[in-house]
């Protein structure tokens, strides 16, 4: 059935221009279903213990199996405790799911990053890290972060338990072609601005449904001056514009980052990989359904103030008004200035914090542990600031070990965690006393996502640093400049 | 999965609009790794706080016991996406729900774990109501999806529409997967020609 509808595409393809997701997609398409369904093959599939046992078990119920447990990876990344020395049954309540995940891991043969592997960490961390995702290819993971991984070049999809049955069973995912976006960033970013800023200025312009139902590809002179650690970090928070996924065109600087990653393909194929991975691109007429600007020249870096991060500013603006809400929005921001107990017309700078967090699938990668520890330069924490770093990867905690950034943490006064989650969602337990404020460099500020009546500021590793040294939001320019 | 095509059974009125995924089956029943969803099946209004059944609730009324037919009426599932409120109806027995309408995401569930989700026009939802409210559970009702129709107790014929995807997969009897399985061959060519094509797609170095 599909034989014919396959030679049609490939044919049309000769004469059409593409995107970069269409090549991706197109690759991948496998069938058209009765229903309408494109049937896309999912080259990697990744899963927390959130979610494994109880899909291992569905899947069991049934009578089915998991058809590639060579391409599928399970990890637990949600629930685990980081603070050193943990153990399954640090945390009580989630010693459960950690031990079912091992047994239906084992069961299923398929490749388990367990509490004390060496290469444990976020899946949206691991997954690059380990080469496990490649330019070109497509990827599942059982959580919405899914599309970090684009900024390799790969197509990667969200997916609930019931998506992921079918994914382990059929290795294909039943898709609706998602309309296509392309990002362009413009300008040059100021030292001490990074992707972070980047996207929560973009946020803030967009709003969070700014791209629902989009597939986003990052493109134009900022993006490729970006390093690819920062890429992860824009392509993790277009999940915060409501994108289906995120993406952008493989480079030089990509492939040499991928060179020599453990599952990366080694010698005469890496050779052969990399040939096509540089078709990779949009083609210059291809059509976007839908085209942004944004220019980043003269960013300030940002800060949330509210409960969703498109309410962001610039560090030296104020904390709006009512007044400032986009059309439509009254109502959630009225809510978000009674929950972030800020008052309007002031500056966010001052506002006094009690926790600073350094972690999560966004900003825990050794280029961010670096860009925190250079602002630290031998000052401490405030008092009355608890202060952690929760490096994404128990090997982004070795490499920053090896470069001694532990003990700069350490000496400062913070604290040096294993691998997890942590307090980006309170998953594992970490969470703030009510009515703590918390600078953090995570991807979401919901409200009560760090704890009961906690708020939570989004802002860049660099950003969190200068707040935990001054107990309060500052502009970390100014802490940089001073000591110049 | 159970094909569906005709269904003849006892149909409980449930005449309540907005009735939402959270009543149908409470959060707590997700926490645990093997929830009781027969138990979990409208757990707050079927038993009281020491976990007795509740008798005045028609869900309990012995002439509704095994019924496999649920009418009922507004935005019927509407709330999370949880699937476990489709599980729930399915350990129940629950083969076809009649609504005034569904929230998008239920019905969806509701043919992913065979279950038949009927809407008929508001006249013909009406009489529908009245009848089964008056059998009382002395008379069935059978629902026909093949001709595509709901005979009332009364014995009065009710015509709906479907999609003919989502006809197709009750009527054969496949969820998600099982649609999917149809097109094994194609999923197994893919992986043969981009294993000579694209080999590091398909294996992967042991790490
Ligand atoms: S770090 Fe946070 S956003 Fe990322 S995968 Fe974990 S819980 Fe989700």
């Amino acid at each position: 059935m599909l034989g014919g509808a396959e030679i049609d595409v490939r044919e049309m393809h000769r004469n059409m221009a593409l995107t970069l997701f269409d090549k991706i997609w197109n690759d991948h398409l496998v069938a058209v279903r009765p229903d309408g369904r494109a049937l896309v093959y999912m080259d990697r599939t990744m899963l927390d213990e959130v979610r494994a046992p109880h899909v291992f078990a569905r899947i069991e119920q049934r009578g089915l199996a998991v058809r590639r447990p060579d391409l599928t990876f399970v990890v637990q990344d949600h629930s685990v405790a980081t603070a050193p020395g943990r153990t399954e049954t640090t945390r009580a309540d989630s010693a459960e799911i950690i031990l079912a995940t091992r047994a239906s891991s084992h069961r299923h043969g398929v490749r388990l990053f367990d509490l004390h592997d060496p290469e444990q960490g976020i899946s949206h961390v691991i997954a690059p890290e380990l080469g496990m995702v490649l330019p070109g290819g497509t990827h599942a993971c059982a959580d919405s972060h899914a599309a970090t991984v684009g900024a390799l070049g790969a197509l990667a999809f969200g997916c609930g338990s019931t998506e992921l049955e079918h994914i382990l069973t059929t290795q294909t995912m039943a898709l609706a072609r998602p309309a296509t976006m392309r990002l362009m960033l413009h300008g040059r970013l100021d030292p001490v601005v990074t992707a972070k800023d980047v996207i929560l200025h973009v946020i803030g312009r967009l709003g969070v449904d700014g791209a629902a139902g989009h597939a986003v590809e990052l493109a134009g002179p900022a993006l490729t001056a970006i390093p690819v650690e920062g890429r992860f970090t824009l392509c993790n928070m277009c999940t915060e514009l409501g994108a289906r996924t995120a993406l952008a065109a493989p480079d030089d600087a990509v492939f040499e980052w991928l060179h020599g990653r453990p599952m990366v393909p080694a010698g005469a194929a890496w050779d052969v990989a990399l040939a096509g991975w540089r078709g990779l691109r949009s083609d210059d007429e291809a059509r976007f359904d839908t085209e942004i600007d944004i220019d980043c020249t003269g960013l300030e870096p940002q800060v949330t103030w509210g409960t969703d991060p498109s309410q962001t500013i610039g560090i030296s603006e104020a904390v709006p008004d009512l007044a400032a809400a986009p059309p439509g929005r009254e109502a959630a921001w009225r809510r978000a200035l009674a929950y972030a107990a800020l008052p309007s017309g002031k500056p966010i700078t001052g506002t006094p914090i009690t926790r600073a967090f350094i972690g999560s699938c966004t900003n825990a990668r050794l280029s961010d542990l670096q860009a925190a520890a250079a602002v630290i330069r031998g000052r401490k924490v405030a008092e009355g600031v608890q202060a952690v770093v929760v490096p994404g990867s128990m090997t982004v905690r070795r490499q920053a070990e090896a470069l001694g950034l532990d003990q700069t943490f350490k000496a400062a006064g913070f604290e040096w965690h294993e691998s997890g989650c942590a307090m980006c969602a309170g998953g594992s337990g970490a969470r703030a006393n009510p009515g703590e404020r918390i600078m953090s460099t995570t991807n979401r500020n919901f409200e009560g996502r760090q704890g009961r009546d906690v708020r939570t500021h989004l802002a860049s590793p660099a950003m969190v640093v200068a707040a935990a040294i001054a107990g309060r939001i500052v502009d970390v320019r100014h802490l940089v400049a001073g000591e110049a | 999965m159970l094909p569906f095509t005709t269904l003849t059974g006892i149909a409980i009125p449930l005449l309540i609009d907005d009735i939402n995924t959270d009543q149908i089956t409470p959060a707590q029943a997700r926490r645990s790794l093997h929830p009781d969803y027969h138990a979990a099946w409208f757990s707050r209004w079927r038993l009281d706080e020491a976990g007795n059944e509740i008798a005045d609730c028609v869900l309990n009324a012995p002439q509704y016991r095994g019924a496999p037919i649920l009418v009922t009426g507004r935005n019927f599932g509407c709330g999370s996406a949880r699937e476990g409120a489709a599980w729930a109806m399915v350990a129940r027995g629950i083969r076809c729900i009649v609504a005034r309408s569904f929230s998008d995401f239920y019905r969806a569930n509701c043919v992913q774990n065979g279950i038949l989700p009927v809407t008929l026009d508001q006249v013909d939802m009406a009489a529908l109501e009245r009848a089964v409210t008056e059998a009382s559970g002395t008379h069935p009702v059978t629902v026909d999806l093949e001709g595509q129709a709901v005979i009332s107790p009364d014995g009065e014929r009710f015509s709906f529409t479907m999609d003919p995807a989502e006809r197709m997969m009750l009527l054969e009897g496949l969820d998600d997967i099982g649609l999917t399985m149809k097109h094994m061959s194609d999923i197994t060519g893919w992986e043969q020609r981009t294993a000579e094509e694209q080999p590091w797609l398909q294996a992967i170095p042991k790490v």
